[in-house]
């Protein structure tokens, strides 16, 4: 589908094919490419799937992505310091029990009082940074690999969730709360303005920010960094904080929508997370990210998603599929890399 | 001993239409040393790119031997006898000197069709090659566990295992010692005695000089000038190089110090690594450091930057005590640091030019309150601060540092500086590696800080440099200051004999 010799100045000789490859060209190497892609894809199963282009499954999709783009933008942080943070799905699923807790009508911390619901979320977000701190903390101070560190704590807050509840449901949410999963502001649908003000903030942060900037040239190079001044712990642990506020966003929103307090909310889309944010372009190496890939990058997986429920795959089907189309979107992108090297 | 074993006519190689390479033609005669210098860009890179198979020649011909010699590929350049040793060696790291020695074809033996390698065996040919140099180190250690100058040693030993008639060497001494340059020397030398031709890279004109015995001249691709070495002196070199008459190699001071102090250390001690350290530096003035490698140089310009903590003593800049361990406090009061090594510590690579300018000075461009970087005014700034170090690039924005030669790299680690305006540098090496003139606008630039008042460190090995530039030169042995001399007072013999202290020396 792709002409193959594009980074190839020499050859471009007959006049003919120059327009389209200039165009091609425009198209592989815009950072708007896995928007390009996401639409390519969406335009190829339609017509097997016609249900896809319906208004409804065209809202599903976009309420679908809104969590996942929540927890991927702070996961965007933490990539771009060239660290990773594995934790963040046991973040969703302690700051759903801990919010749940306070806030359940069946015998819940402050349960029926005005505040229930701003302590309660309170409470996430709390849990969210704190879990970040303690990661952030253990990277930056005691120079633990983030691997492990966020591995190990993944494990201890999952167990710890699921230990607190005897892995029970907590239900009985106010509705007030539950009202931030389906309510909406006029048109404007509540999980839709939370994601929105989270994006933008996290927007303005990486790239306009001292502190973004400093974590950009800690991912390109952390001794050189720290000679130029950055402020190398205070940094890494602010990125690891932030990824754990941004989950604790993502619980806020999935324990609204499904109106329960759950131990083991999230615990499947960790690879989604990940796969998100690298396929929208940024490196497991650090130094290169923004947000808006990363939105690019959560829709294209969120529509893999509902496509392959839409074509009545099985289970198995879909991750059999996802995982050839996750590869796919990779090779594409080493190639385009490789491209754009040669130029 | 004069038979030609390699001969290359009339090469020529362009990138994108750029010719890097114009009618190159080079004689090596078996058992001899030839010295090829010229500034960065001038081509002998891609020169040796070819005779050792990483590139291909547009055209032109190479003979090796009698024969035509046109590698696919490094590994047949080496199988025809060219060993290529790079700047930035080719050691595995995590593997053991033995293991590096015949990572190429480990000698093997199967069992039951299952390769083995026969370890006693690389083991002991290891050992041979090793004596060969005189290098006493294991061939089992690991080459992590090596200093730059062994690392080396283990790289000629390595061609001389593969029999190579003819050894590459690129800037081979940049990381090393004087005493272990001086090894590699009488190694090479002694290889030279056996019939092994050389081709020695160098910008250290002294050395080249000194080693050599045939220079080849590069500038812009041709060849400008090539003969025996008795033929050239060190002002014919430079001006062939350059392509103008240097008159002089050090631009004169335009300035001179004040009697305000700027920096003041006092009985500053780390055991094991600084001895009672003090000095005043003024501003306005340029004050040297010499010492060897490991004589604690670096360690004191690290811990005055705050990078490292010191036990006892006392830093105060500008007249207030430092203390805590913190590059970002030490900046914030005015000190700036040019590390010795730009790629580790100096630069983000990856990252563009601008990027890499306006880092330090980051925070002084954040509005206060909503703590937004202006990022127009920090442009302007970055374009400035480049052009104050005549910084050549295509573009600040889309370029990014890896991309840029030697000289400008620096460049761009010294305008980083340059818009917190600070009033002591601290200068690691900031003229190693680059060519003669990037070096001479390195100088012109540390002489323009000093006239607007800033106190400069300058952290050398090369004597000629410090004596060049300076107003008063330390001379650092063992952790300890060994002597301290004015401009008028320079004497390069006294400063080698403080340096390597008396006893050493015959």
């Amino acid at each position: 589908m792709l002409p193959k010799n594009h980074g190839n100045a020499t050859d471009l000789t007959s006049s003919v094919p120059v327009r389209s490859r200039a165009v091609w060209r425009r198209l592989l190497f815009s950072e708007h490419f896995v928007l390009y892609l996401s639409v390519l894809y969406f335009l190829a199963v339609w017509p097997f799937a016609p249900r896809l282009a319906s208004p409804r499954n065209l809202l599903d999709i976009f309420s679908n992505m809104l969590p996942l783009l929540s927890v991927a933008i702070g996961q965007t942080f933490v990539l771009v310091t060239a660290g990773i943070d594995l934790s963040v799905t046991s973040i969703i699923a302690l700051s759903s029990v801990f919010g749940a807790s306070v806030m359940t009508s069946d015998g819940g911390l402050l349960s029926g009082s005005i505040l229930a619901v701003p302590a309660g979320i309170a409470v996430m977000l709390a849990t969210g940074v704190a879990i970040g701190l303690l990661n952030g903390t253990a990277i930056a101070r005691l120079r633990m690999p983030p691997f492990m560190v966020t591995l190990t704590t993944m494990m201890f807050f999952s167990g710890f969730a699921v230990w607190l509840t005897g892995s029970q449901k907590i239900s009985g949410l106010p509705r007030a709360f539950v009202g931030l999963g389906v309510g909406s502001v006029g048109f404007i649908p509540y999980p839709f303005l939370i994601a929105a003000v989270l994006a933008t903030a996290a927007h303005v942060t990486l790239s306009q920010t001292v502190v973004g900037r400093w974590i950009y040239a800690i991912g390109h190079n952390a001794r050189a960094a720290r000679v130029s001044g950055v402020r190398v712990n205070r940094t890494v642990v602010f990125a690891y904080a932030a990824s754990g506020f941004c989950a604790a966003v993502a619980s806020v929103l999935y324990t609204a929508r499904l109106e329960t307090g759950d131990p083991v909310l999230g615990q499947r889309i960790l690879l989604d997370i990940i796969a998100a944010v690298v396929i929208g372009g940024t490196s497991l190496f650090g130094g290169k990210g923004k947000v808006l890939w990363t939105v690019f990058g959560v829709l294209f997986i969120t529509l893999i998603d509902n496509s392959l429920i839409m074509l009545e795959f099985s289970h198995f089907t879909i991750m059999i599929v996802k995982g050839a189309v996750i590869l796919f979107a990779a090779l594409m992108d080493a190639l385009r890399n490789r491209l754009l090297a040669a130029q | 001993m004069s038979d030609t074993i390699l001969e290359c006519r009339n090469v020529t190689k362009s990138f994108f239409g750029v010719p890097v390479l114009r009618n190159v033609s080079l004689t090596l005669k078996a058992g001899r040393v030839l010295g090829i210098v010229g500034e960065n860009g001038a081509g002998k890179s891609t020169l040796m790119n070819i005779l050792g198979g990483v590139l291909r020649a547009d055209s032109g011909s190479i003979r090796l031997g009698g024969r035509n010699h046109a590698p696919q590929n490094p590994a047949e350049a080496f199988r025809d006898g060219i060993a290529f040793i790079h700047q930035e060696l080719n050691l595995f790291t995590n593997l053991s000197v033995a293991e590096n020695m015949f990572i190429a074809a480990f000698p093997k033996t199967r069992i039951v069709r299952l390769p083995l390698i026969r370890r006693r065996e690389i083991r002991e040919k290891t050992r041979a090659l090793l004596a060969s140099v005189d290098l006493h180190v294991s061939a089992e250690s690991l080459v992590e566990d090596l200093s730059p100058g062994e690392r080396q040693m283990v790289e000629i030993a390595k061609a001389l295992g593969a029999e190579a008639r003819i050894i590459i060497l690129d800037e081979p001494t940049t990381s090393l010692s004087s005493r272990e340059t001086q090894r590699l020397f009488s190694i090479l030398q002694r290889l030279r005695g056996q019939g092994i031709s050389m081709i020695y890279i160098s910008h250290n004109l002294g050395d080249v000089l000194r080693l050599c015995d045939d220079i080849l001249i590069l500038r812009d691709g041709r060849v400008v000038g090539e003969g025996p070495k008795e033929e050239f002196t060190l002002e014919r070199m430079i001006s062939l190089m350059v392509g103008r008459s240097m008159d002089q190699l050090y631009p004169s001071r335009s300035a001179r110090p004040s009697g305000e102090i700027v920096l003041e250390v006092k009985s500053l001690s780390e055991p094991g690594i600084l001895e009672n350290i003090a000095f005043q530096l003024y501003k306005g003035e340029i004050l040297g450091i010499s010492g060897l490698m490991g004589s604690g140089r670096t360690e004191l310009a690290r811990i005055l930057f705050g990078l490292d903590a010191f036990e006892r003593g006392e830093i105060l800049l500008n007249g207030e005590p430092l203390k805590r361990c913190s590059p970002h406090k030490r900046i914030h009061r005015g000190m700036a640091f040019l590390t010795e090594d730009r790629r580790v510590e100096g630069l983000l690579m990856n990252a563009s030019v601008e990027d890499n300018i306006a880092l330090v000075s980051l925070p002084s461009f954040a509005r206060a309150l909503p703590g937004l970087v202006n990022r127009p005014e920090m442009l302007r700034a970055a374009g400035r601060a480049a052009k104050a170090v005549r910084l050549q690039c295509s573009s600040l924005s889309r370029q990014t540092a890896k991309t840029l030669s030697g000289g400008n790299q620096q460049k761009v680690v010294l305008a980083k500086w340059l818009l917190e305006k600070p009033s002591v540098f601290v200068l690691d090496e900031p003229t190693r590696g680059i060519d003669v003139g990037a070096k001479f606008e390195v100088y012109r630039i540390m002489d323009e800080l000093a006239a607007e008042g800033a106190g400069i460190l300058f952290i050398s090995s090369e004597i000629e440099e410090l004596m060049g530039m300076c107003d008063r030169i330390l001379v650092m042995a063992y952790g300890e200051i060994r002597g301290c001399m004015a401009r008028t007072q320079f004497d390069k013999e006294k400063i080698f004999r403080d340096a390597l202290m008396e006893n050493l020396l015959p």
